[in-house]
């Protein structure tokens, strides 16, 4: 975990969860795994603020704890992995998924599942029933049973999941194992990963619950309030059948289906509607039998293919024979081809696509920094892989002096390297031979770094801002405060236009451009994690596959 | 470190072509290619408005654990000095001891009652006097019994430390802290 992951987890946790748990989520993250003792000596809060922290973490699956290292006597140890925490900058994109596949229920589950980390199926069911209602026209109100059946769907397809039941891996009391058993009578257990909700075999199974009802309406006037709330304090003590178990979003999922969106754009964008149909196509079939991490789909012969397609794609099948020997000979490589059966057998090159998806991210980003001539220069040595100062020159049909000058400024930003080769053993400059290379792996690790340090840099410029106008940001709320509850309360228009002007023009004006800025720079932090996900799924499958 | 690199490299480039001056160093590091633009479209207005609306959200949510003590971003006038104070009694106070805020007539018999003790014996340990001194809580003091005490101090604890300069003006409270004179201040 590096500096810059570390920073952008601390700020997150910040803007997420307050102060406390972010100190305690950073000191977790330094330190590795500590008992509790340990972090509340270290960082100075006090015992019940650093449990409350500890709660947060673990109940958003940020922590982890396990028993001590000593062996099964000692403390329960408390540990915090950054990938979970540098989730929440995705979590808009999460939510906007689910929202196009699932309409605005399956939108609300996640947002509700995002926001409290875990929940049972009843309570979310619920939760989402009265939000729904909400927004509906009066008199109308959401069932149940419409928001468990988007709910099942959701588990259905894997994007949400069960929690790993508590306990740690030394619990044995747990009927579904973990992948990984320990060794009964070690003395000092080894640290074996501890397991994943998917460890489990129940993790996509929706429990039978009994839910029926329809969403509330929260009521405006007061004695409806006190009414539901005590009708709310019967209700809560009914039970639905699926007590202690709870669900959570399923990244993983989500980024599968990420990658697939990125690989079925990239198509389009290179080829056509049509190739990117067929790829789609295929993607879908496979969704099931392929695992996560593996290099391509399973083979699909063209037949299968060709019968799969949407109906409003009607092409011939010799046509669809050209398009997909079109994308097997595209030197993107996406879709390969695996055997001649069945009219030829087609597999999707996935970890190849997304190899391309970032060498092409890297070449876009060093055009955009340095210029299409250097741009050129780097994807003439990504491919020739080495290269010596005068064969660039005339590979890249660039004049020397200026090949020289983009040649030392890329090496000086780290995005290529020299590798040196000598003639004599005495490694004597002038005998030596000095070829350029790029590597694309360490490039793209590099590039990700930046990206972290970006959205962190970006963060805090806008907590900056936000600071810098406090004063005027609280001053225009209590206005609007002022003014809504003028408004409940009937005023006549001169009231009202006497407490606008209470911002002046000015001011107004101030507002207006921190607003702008606030808006651009939550919009940068959305997108740099574009660019974030992809390098990060390439070099995840680089350790993987 | 690149960047010092790259910067350089601008700098006498600028200077040829633009005629900048030796003092002035571009603020944007690399001013020759700007950044793209954001992509702006509905998915992403959605998506902004996503974020910020969860944002907002998960700041009210129970599960944002404020610390203990919340300070008014805006101080007050008076809270800055008694923080001040606060403060410097926390650093120089060898036996760290809670400030109980007592009242003033109280804390005068204390005073008067510690000060016939301490006159009773004369050798008492510092410790004593650190009470002594510290007692005075806060409040408008005459600074005729801040002499008195700055006087024992000098006497009987016998420092090595130069009385420090004290400014009535700055501290509210007339720094009844007598802590912070026996001992110099930096």
């Amino acid at each position: 975990m590096t500096a810059q992951e570390l920073r952008l987890c601390g700020l997150l946790l910040r803007e997420h969860f307050g102060e406390v748990v972010a100190k305690v989520g950073t000191h977790l993250l330094r330190s590795g795994a500590q008992n509790l003792r340990t972090i509340i000596h270290e960082t100075g809060i006090s015992l019940d603020l650093v449990k409350k922290s500890l709660c947060v973490l673990v109940q958003h699956g940020a922590c982890v704890f396990s028993s001590g290292r000593k062996g099964p006597g000692s403390p329960t140890e408390y540990q915090t992995t950054c990938d979970r925490i540098l989730r929440i900058l995705r979590y808009p994109r999460y939510i906007y998924t689910a929202k196009t596949l699932y309409g605005d229920t399956g939108e609300l589950i996640i947002e509700e599942l995002l926001q409290r980390g875990d929940m049972t199926m009843s309570s979310t069911v619920k939760t989402v029933a009265d939000r729904l209602t909400q927004n509906m026209e009066e008199g109308r109100s959401m069932e149940y049973n419409e928001v468990s059946s988007t709910f099942s769907n959701l588990v259905e397809t894997h994007f949400l999941q069960r929690c790993p039941p508590m306990g740690g891996k030394n619990d044995s009391a747990t009927p579904a194992a973990p992948a990984n058993p320990t060794p009964g009578a070690s003395a000092a257990p080894v640290r074996t990963e501890l397991p994943t909700a998917e460890s489990f075999p129940d993790c996509y199974k929706v429990p039978h619950v009994t839910l029926i009802g329809r969403g509330k309406r929260q009521l405006s006037t007061e004695d409806g309030e006190d009414q539901r709330n005590a009708k709310k304090a019967k209700m809560d003590t009914e039970t639905h059948g699926d007590e202690g178990i709870y669900w959570q979003v399923n990244f993983e999922r989500f980024h599968l289906y990420f990658r697939d969106q990125a690989i079925i754009s990239a198509v389009a964008n290179k080829l056509d509607q049509t190739s990117s149909e067929i790829v789609r196509t295929m993607l879908r079939m496979s969704e099931v039998t392929t695992s996560p991490t593996a290099t391509c789909t399973k083979p699909l012969s063209a037949n299968e293919i060709f019968r799969s397609l949407p109906s409003s794609y009607n092409i011939p099948r010799p046509i669809l024979d050209q398009y997909l020997t079109l994308l097997v000979d595209d030197p993107m490589e996406f879709v390969g081809k695996a055997g001649e059966s069945g009219g030829g057998m087609y597999v999707v090159n996935l970890h190849r696509a997304l190899a391309n998806l970032a060498r092409a991210t890297l070449e876009s980003v060093v055009q955009e920094r340095f210029g299409s001539r250097s741009a050129r220069i780097f994807r003439l040595l990504l491919r020739k892989r080495h290269l010596e100062q005068k064969q660039v020159e005339d590979f890249a049909m660039v004049p020397a002096k200026e090949a020289k000058d983009m040649l030392y400024t890329l090496l000086s930003e780290n995005l290529v390297q020299l590798q040196e080769i000598p003639k004599t053993p005495d490694y004597a400059p002038s005998r030596t031979f000095y070829l350029y290379t790029v590597n694309q792996l360490p490039t793209a690790r590099m590039l990700l770094q930046n990206c972290y340090k970006t959205v962190a840099n970006l963060i805090e410029r806008r907590l900056f801002e936000s600071k810098e106008s406090k004063r005027l940001l609280e001053k225009s709320q209590r206005i609007e405060a002022i003014l809504a509850s003028l408004q409940a309360s009937g005023a006549e228009p001169e009231q009202l236009t006497e407490v606008e002007e209470m911002i002046t023009a000015p001011e107004k004006q101030q507002l207006e451009a921190l607003r702008l800025h606030i808006n651009k720079l939550d919009s940068a932090e959305n997108q740099v994690d574009e660019t974030i996900f992809l390098l990060e799924s390439y070099v995840k499958s680089t350790t993987t596959g | 470190m690149a960047g010092k690199g790259r910067g350089v490299a601008a700098f006498t480039f600028n200077i040829e072509a633009l005629g900048i001056g030796r003092g002035s160093m571009p603020e944007a590091r690399n001013t020759e290619f700007k950044p793209v633009p954001l992509k702006a479209g509905e998915e992403e207005d959605y998506m902004l408005a996503l974020k910020q609306e969860m944002r907002g959200t998960m700041q009210r949510l129970p599960h944002n654990i404020k610390p203990h003590s919340n300070k008014a971003e805006v101080e007050k006038y008076t809270e800055r000095y008694l923080k001040q104070r606060q403060l410097d009694d926390e650093e120089w106070t060898p036996v760290a001891k809670k400030k109980t805020v007592i009242s003033r007539k109280e804390s005068e018999d204390v005073l008067s009652k510690l000060e016939e003790l301490a006159k009773k014996d004369d050798t008492n340990p510092e410790k004593s006097d650190d009470e002594t001194e510290k007692k005075p809580g806060n409040k408008e003091e005459e600074e005729e019994l801040e002499a008195e005490e700055y006087e024992e101090e000098d006497i009987e604890e016998d420092n090595d430390y130069i009385e420090s300069y004290f400014d009535n003006g700055e501290d509210f409270g007339a720094g009844s802290d007598d802590n912070m004179d026996g001992e110099a201040t930096y």
